[in-house]
């Protein structure tokens, strides 16, 4: 039977109905009804079909968020669509060089294996993008994980609403989502225009500026869609990862246009689709020096850890990092550790990038990072980081202080044992 | 004097208690204890009170698509809100609720209303949903 929704219209499709009523299996129908019954919730009245998802429900939480994976893949579970997965709760084959409790790591596999068992794609990463398994543009996807959604949207072009953790299986096991939002065309024309004036060229041309400018989006944005007009330069894919990653961490930016830039903002109007800007923002180089100066809460000079990778580190990041680490070492007294994923471990590896790292001292984690895994002992209380998703929440999260900083500051405070940052950029 | 206030509901179900309220949107990632029903988000205005039991008062949530899973692992550790108010629908919170239902059986009530009635439930206010939309409001004397 389909239950009623307090008098809440719905128009449902026989294939809806067929799974609602339980004809494509037990797993299936549990998902259909949990989205059948968010319809009203999304203020809409059917469904649309989505080609592939990015499963953040991995995320171990807890035994409740165990107990869920295992339900469905005990009903048997199967995705109806291609399923990258985020990050889990450990790094599965090498929690045990940190300080995961083991009942944690052990929940926190079987969990993984109940998202494996439905047949999603073992990528365990927040940067799919990066994978050979990228969407295409206008692509209807489910995805969770805020800075996948603000790639696919922004940057790729395809289409997923903010998927809350637990519906982005529900969505990959019935290929259905509510069609709504950023979905549709009407969804995605931008709210607010935000023009950048009087930002050096040396300073966009660095790397270190776009996690600043996407904590500066979701600051200034909080959860509309800002279109940015005045960048003079073309960031490569990282930058705009980090625009990405930094916007969904001060802010709850889904999608963003920079004009000229992004494939939906070949010009102002089209980023608004011809309607006029409510709402008109300027950012200069105060907006920016204040962005920057919000990313850091500590007060010395004092330095424990070096994270970086949120989202996971790339092949090009790699690539980056290694001849600043070549022939140096790290301070005994600083850990330094690298999140990614396991096939880009893997081909730095191959292609010998790895070498200079580890011979420097820093240590590689897959599958999951230091924010959705208990895996830091309690002496690090002072971290630094190039990611503005590591700066906004290792201080709630992990109850340390933090340094945003460049890359090459970051290998050289490493060396040093205290933070020490090359501050010109910001000066201008 | 209880006064009545008309709201959306978004989750079905009747619950009472003793309203905890603020404008200010919360990411439960990060901000609520899911083993204690604590608000920990320490910029927060309600960093530091229990809200397990309580009807929380919040706009929206904030943040991170993990918020659903911990408002979920809170309701089986017993220490989620006994009903939640809010000034919009809330996609992360009501599906914790639906989620907590079909694990659990055990969900909690959601109402959205109008800021301006929002604006006017206080901290300490007991407050009851009826399962129907409606909110009865009694201040404390």
């Amino acid at each position: 039977m389909i239950s009623d929704l307090a008098g809440f219209e719905t128009h449902l499709t026989p294939y809806d109905r067929a799974v609602l009523e339980g004809e494509e299996g037990k797993a299936a129908q549990m998902a259909m009804r949990i989205l059948y019954r968010m319809l009203p919730v999304y203020g809409v009245d059917r469904f649309m079909d989505i080609s592939a998802a990015h499963i953040d429900s991995t995320v171990y939480m807890g035994i409740a968020t165990m107990e869920y994976a295992e339900r469905l893949a005990a009903l048997g579970a199967k995705v109806r669509v291609p399923s990258t997965l985020n990050v889990s709760g450990v790094d599965e084959y090498g929690w045990e060089d940190w300080e995961v409790p083991p009942e944690v790591a052990g929940n926190a596999i079987r969990q993984m294996k109940a998202y494996e068992a439905m047949g999603c794609i073992p990528t365990w990463t927040c940067a799919p993008y990066q994978t050979d398994h990228a969407p295409v543009f206008g692509q209807q996807i489910a995805a969770g994980e805020s800075n996948v959604i603000g790639y696919y949207n922004s940057v790729i072009g395809a289409r997923t609403e903010r998927y809350p953790d637990l519906l982005d299986i529900c969505a990959a096991i019935t290929g259905r989502v509510p069609a709504a939002g950023l979905h549709l065309d009407g969804g995605r024309a931008g709210t607010a225009l935000l023009r950048l004036k009087g930002i050096p060229r040396a300073l966009q041309e660095d790397d270190a500026f776009y996690p600043v400018l996407g904590h500066l989006l979701g600051r200034k944005a909080s959860d509309g869609i800002p279109v940015v007009e005045g960048l003079d330069v073309q960031p490569n894919a990282d930058q705009l990862k980090a625009v990405c990653a930094g916007g969904a961490s001060s802010g709850a930016i889904a999608l963003f246009h920079l004009v000229g830039i992004t494939p939906e903002a070949p010009t102002v109007a089209a980023a608004f689709q011809g309607k006029v800007p409510t709402e008109f923002i300027e950012i200069g180089m105060a907006d920016v020096r204040q962005a920057y100066q919000e990313l850091s809460t500590s007060q010395g000079a004092k330095l424990d850890l070096v994270v970086l990778g949120s989202p996971h580190f790339s092949v090009n990041e790699f690539k980056a990092l290694a001849p600043l680490m070549m022939g140096k070492k790290r301070h005994p007294d600083v850990e330094f550790l690298i999140t990614c994923s396991r096939a880009v471990r893997m081909i730095a590896e191959h292609v010998g990038l790895l070498a200079p790292i580890e011979a420097f001292g820093a240590k590689i984690t897959v599958d999951t990072c230091p924010l959705t895994s208990p895996m830091l002992p309690p002496r690090i209380k002072h971290l630094m980081t190039n990611s503005a998703k590591y700066a906004y929440y290792s201080p709630g999260l992990l109850n340390v202080d933090v340094t945003y900083g460049r890359l090459s500051d970051c290998v050289q405070s490493a060396v040093l044992g205290r933070i020490e940052r090359e501050e010109g950029l910001w000066r201008a | 004097m209880a006064r009545v206030i008309q709201g959306k509901t978004i989750i079905a179900g009747k619950a009472s208690g003793i309203a905890l309220a603020s404008s200010e949107p919360v990411s439960f990632w990060g901000g609520y204890d899911q083993v204690t029903g604590e608000i920990i988000d320490r910029r927060h205005p309600l960093s530091g009170q229990i809200a397990a039991g309580r009807i929380l008062v919040l706009p929206y949530t904030r943040g991170s698509s993990t918020s659903t899973a911990i408002l979920l692992e809170s309701v089986r550790a017993g220490v989620a809100p006994a009903g939640l108010i809010t000034d919009r629908p809330d996609i992360f919170l009501a599906l914790a609720s639906v989620v907590a239902d079909e694990m659990y059986e055990s969900s909690f009530p959601m109402v959205a209303i109008k800021r301006s009635d929002f604006d006017s439930i206080q901290t300490g206010d007991h407050i009851e949903i009826d399962g129907s939309g409606h909110i009865r409001v009694l201040e404390p004397s």
